[in-house]
């Protein structure tokens, strides 16, 4: 009996102490040794930060963004005069030709413009995806269908034509509604028609999710217990969304971003003089052959955020996988 | 019969788009300059007059049978199948869409053969060097190119091969019956930008099918068997992991032939999405609700298109 007991009690101090880890910590600790996410992650931080604080960033270096610097151009087609654009000590990334207007000044603006139109669009197309995409799958019958199609329809509208043919003419509509005309009342538009276009793709992946969860015994078991629909909708499936959510999120902000540069870019963006990176980029084209920097600078801003998104994304993916090896 | 339902909303929806939200359609039928006394003129003959319902209805018989504007002695006739009348243009909307769409129809096509042939075929090479230098600098530049805003491949290749160069002549658009040679010129550069962005997805979306179907115990019953890897991946992988690509690749046509705006835009190519664009800064409201739906419509039979392929491609999936 002793020498049996002295046996059982031997071997579980050779194996090695297993810890109950949920997914979420597993995610957790798989993304914080990913060297590629931690690194997009830093600089997604760095670009959130600057354009936070631009306005305290451009008084410190004492740079604006709308003041002409006529001096500093050369007399003969107003380019920059000096290298890589009119780079200086006062103008850390160049000036603008034809104005002199300070590039680096232009960019930490358009940055706040720019991530405040994809950040607030991908705000409401994932909360509008999540409540719809729930709504459909877990309510079988006539609301599923309906709301199968509404999705349908709108995703067979070619979005950009539709983007482009509808902000002239909601424009005026959201200004009708005293909000002011101008960039207040374009930047609403431009939010307004790039959720009301995106939500479909998320709700459709939702009810997908939600339709094979509701089949599982926890949801049963839920039910057995007398839970309430909403206990059920919030308590039970959603935490189980987190992922396909999260993993939708940083696939949508960069394509947003991407998105309002595309529009910028046809001209559909704010006004001049306020700057995005899409209309910065869209200015610089056509000095690409004489300034081909001030072409740079945007496009390398933009570039960041995107990659570092959809790197991200890849990384939460794999991070996420249940298919994976546990570590 | 499901597709009549769905383009039956459709132009609904599409109507209600550009005629219920504009604060007043007919203030757009002229430009800046208009006198009030014309924009009242052109309501009472286009219509806008009417209760919506009414408008709507006479648009859908319009694109059946045809229809008349105004009446007396300024009257003029929309053939059937009338899309509506551009007062900018002086011309019928079905007209221009007709002469634009085959543009759009050879842009489409011919962007769509590279980019299928390329991105699948490095999507099979990526996933059967997977983990290798070959397949990290594959996903490498495809994650670049997939992050490159719209615009950014077309402008570079106009700037470059053609301004600095000096390789191709400046794009300007033929038939391809006029000047097959100056056609060809010209499409080269819009095939390629559109191809190299929408091959960096494909060749994504193909690399994790493969893998994925790879995995799976039929591929090793089917090597073990001693089938060559050639028919395994051929015959066995790739049709199963094929599904999602054709999905994909019918929506993406179809999203294309309603007019590739950007690519359109840069090579100043006049297909459908030049013409909605052309449209949009004209305000030029009949001939914008016209390609809308147009494009729309594209998309909606792709739709059930694919839905038909499946059971082509799958025997798993049967059509009842």
């Amino acid at each position: 009996m002793a020498r049996k007991n002295n046996d059982v009690l031997e071997v579980p101090q050779s194996v090695t102490v297993t810890v109950g880890r949920t997914l979420t910590q597993i995610a957790w600790l798989r993304l914080r040794r990913d060297r590629v996410a931690k690194v997009c992650m830093a600089i997604l931080i760095f670009i959130a930060f600057i354009a936070i604080f631009a306005p305290l960033i451009c008084n410190v270096l004492k740079i604006d963004p709308y003041e002409f610097n006529s001096a500093l151009l050369s007399d003969d087609g107003g380019l920059p005069s000096g290298r890589f654009g009119g780079v200086s000590l006062a103008h850390p990334l160049g000036i603008e030709p034809l104005t002199g207007r300070d590039i680096l000044a232009r960019l930490l603006y358009g940055s706040r413009i720019s991530l405040f139109i994809a950040v607030t669009a991908t705000a409401i197309t994932v909360v509008t995806g999540v409540v719809i995409g729930i709504l459909a799958g877990n309510s079988r019958g006539r609301l599923d269908t309906f709301l199968s199609r509404v999705m349908d329809i709108t995703l067979a509208f070619p979005l950009l034509l539709v983007i482009i043919a509808m902000s002239p003419v909601l424009e005026q509509r959201i200004a009708s509604f005293g909000i002011p005309e101008g960039n207040s009342s374009r930047i609403v538009t431009l939010i307004l028609v790039l959720s009301v276009f995106g939500w479909p793709y998320l709700a459709r992946l939702i009810r997908g999710q939600v339709l094979s969860l509701r089949e599982r015994e926890f949801v049963e078991a839920a039910i057995s217990i007398g839970s309430s629909n909403r206990r059920i909708l919030f308590k039970e499936l959603l935490p189980n969304l987190w992922g396909p959510i999260l993993i939708y999120t940083t696939i949508a902000l960069p394509g947003l971003i991407g998105a309002e540069a595309t529009l910028a870019f046809l001209g559909i963006s704010v006004l001049p003089p306020t700057a995005t990176w899409g209309s910065m980029l869209q200015e610089s084209v056509s000095y690409f052959s004489v300034d081909p920097f001030y072409f740079f600078v945007p496009l390398t801003m933009l570039l960041a955020a995107v990659l570092s998104f959809n790197l991200l994304g890849d990384a939460l993916r794999d991070a996420l996988d249940p298919k994976a090896g546990r570590m | 019969m499901l597709m009549v339902f769905m383009l039956t909303i459709l132009s609904i929806v599409t109507f209600l788009l550009f005629n219920a939200v504009p604060t007043d359609p007919a203030r757009l039928t002229c430009g800046k300059t208009c006198s009030p006394a014309t924009i009242e003129a052109n309501r009472i003959r286009l219509g806008l007059d009417q209760p919506l319902i009414t408008q709507y209805l006479e648009w859908i018989k319009g694109i059946f049978a045809g229809r008349t504007y105004g009446s007396g002695t300024a009257t003029f006739n929309c053939d059937a199948p009338c899309l509506g009348y551009s007062f900018r243009n002086g011309e019928q909307v079905t007209d221009m869409i007709v002469t634009s769409l085959p543009v759009t129809i050879y842009l489409a096509l011919g962007a769509f053969v590279l980019w299928m042939v390329g991105g699948i075929s490095t999507g099979i090479y990526a996933a059967r060097k997977k983990g290798k230098w070959q397949d990290r600098a594959i996903m490498g530049v495809t994650l670049v190119g997939y992050s490159l805003p719209v615009f950014f491949i077309g402008i570079l290749m106009l700037i470059f091969v053609v301004v600095r160069w000096n390789i191709l002549p400046y794009p300007s658009y033929v038939g391809p019956n006029v000047d097959t040679l100056q056609f060809l010129q010209t499409m080269i550069l819009p095939w390629i930008s559109l191809a190299i962005l929408y091959a960096a997805y494909y060749t994504r979306l193909t690399r994790s099918q493969m893998l994925d179907t790879m995995s799976e115990d039929y591929i090793r019953t089917a090597r073990a068997k001693g089938l060559p890897e050639k028919i395994v991946l051929r015959k066995h992988a790739l049709r199963a992991g094929l599904t999602p690509i054709v999905t994909s690749a019918g929506l993406d046509l179809a999203g294309l032939l309603g007019g590739a705006v950007i690519t359109e835009y840069i090579f100043g190519l006049p297909g459908l999405g030049r013409l909605a664009i052309g449209a949009v800064t004209e305000y030029d409201l009949p001939t914008i609700t016209a390609t809308t739906l147009v494009a729309a419509t594209f998309v909606i039979v792709a739709n059930i298109v694919v839905d038909l392929l499946y059971a082509a491609i799958d025997p798993r999936v049967r059509l009842q």
